[in-house]
């Protein structure tokens, strides 16, 4: 059996080939691409919302792609505990669908910062992690918007039933304000629903798994997916 | 028909990075006095009908469906008979 990735395409995604590139020449799964304005998902396993800029960020960031037709049964897949994985505006469209809480500020710097960071794999309570070995993980950010916020309650119940999955760290692993490039609060990359079925990230694994880069280790988070849904 | 125009507010709580910047620019311009600069939004449209309470149900649908995300933002709107 092969695992089937469907990376959406809205109009202004820019990452959207990068992820298709990564999951389906690099690690060899099947892929599709989909376009924003169809709502089959061609029977996909795992589907992408990848990084760029969908609809100009106008409004809000993800604001209007939340409202596609292919999100109304994104939203339908995820209900049923389909796997969704949401990098960077595939983020910030799942925050504005409400699939995962919280928003998305201007970087406290209000730079548009691209670099790589380290994250701090945090749990491996779910598919995304569950088969990560390594403790931190380095891969590229580009964004200008990814100062996650959330209110006090939202950000116990995350902590409670353990649903931050990724956080800004330094290489040996320290999580400290030093090293959250973006303000986000309690240095959050990456965080998961409740059902543990939905991830949204904002670096971007899909630029650290071709080995040509000297840098992988994006892949172990399509590797983990890949793997659970296998066995 | 009516007017709509619709202000939106960022929360009091939440963090405005672009407000802060703009004010560090009004102090080097030695507007020392200002403080507080927050950023919004306005917008403008019209409500194709002239059923007020109609119009009404509309403006505040589209504000809390899409203008405005209710995590970090308040919205005002008033309706001008045109």
């Amino acid at each position: 059996m092969n695992v089937k990735f469907g990376v959406v395409t809205f109009p202004g995604s820019n990452c959207d080939f990068d992820a298709y590139y990564a999951v389906k020449e690099v690690l060899g799964n099947k892929a599709e691409q989909l376009w924003h304005k169809e709502n089959d998902l061609k029977n996909s396993d795992v589907i992408i919302l990848p990084g760029g800029f969908s609809y100009g960020d106008y409004l809000r960031t993800g604001a209007i792609a939340r409202f596609s037709p292919i999100l109304e049964s994104v939203i339908e897949f995820a209900d049923k505990g389909g796997i969704v994985i949401g990098i960077c505006n595939g983020f910030q469209i799942l925050l504005e669908a409400g699939l995962l809480p919280g928003v998305m500020l201007r970087n406290e710097s209000l730079k548009f910062i691209c670099k790589d960071v380290h994250l701090s794999v945090q749990t491996r309570n779910n598919i995304f992690t569950k088969d990560i070995k390594q403790d931190i993980i380095k891969i590229p950010m580009k964004h200008g918007e990814g100062n996650y916020f959330a209110d006090e309650e939202t950000l116990k119940e995350l902590n409670k039933n353990d649903q931050i999955v990724f956080k800004y760290c330094s290489p040996d692993g320290e999580i400290d304000g030093r090293f959250n490039p973006n303000g986000s609060q309690q240095n959050i990359a990456g965080i998961i629903n409740k059902k543990k079925n939905i991830l949204g990230m904002m670096p971007h694994p899909e630029n650290a798994c071709d080995p040509i880069l000297r840098k992988t280790d994006g892949s172990f988070i399509f590797k983990s997916v890949v793997q659970s849904l296998l066995n | 028909m009516y007017k709509a125009t619709v202000i939106i507010k960022r929360r009091p709580k939440i963090l405005d990075p672009q407000g802060k910047a703009v004010e560090q620019g009004a102090k080097l311009l030695g507007f020392n006095n200002v403080d507080h600069t927050r950023i919004g939004k306005y917008i403008e449209f019209n409500v194709n009908t002239d059923d007020h309470i109609l119009a009404e149900k509309e403006v505040k649908e589209y504000c809390e469906k899409l203008l405005a995300n209710p995590i970090m933002e308040d919205f005002e709107y008033s309706l001008e008979k045109v």
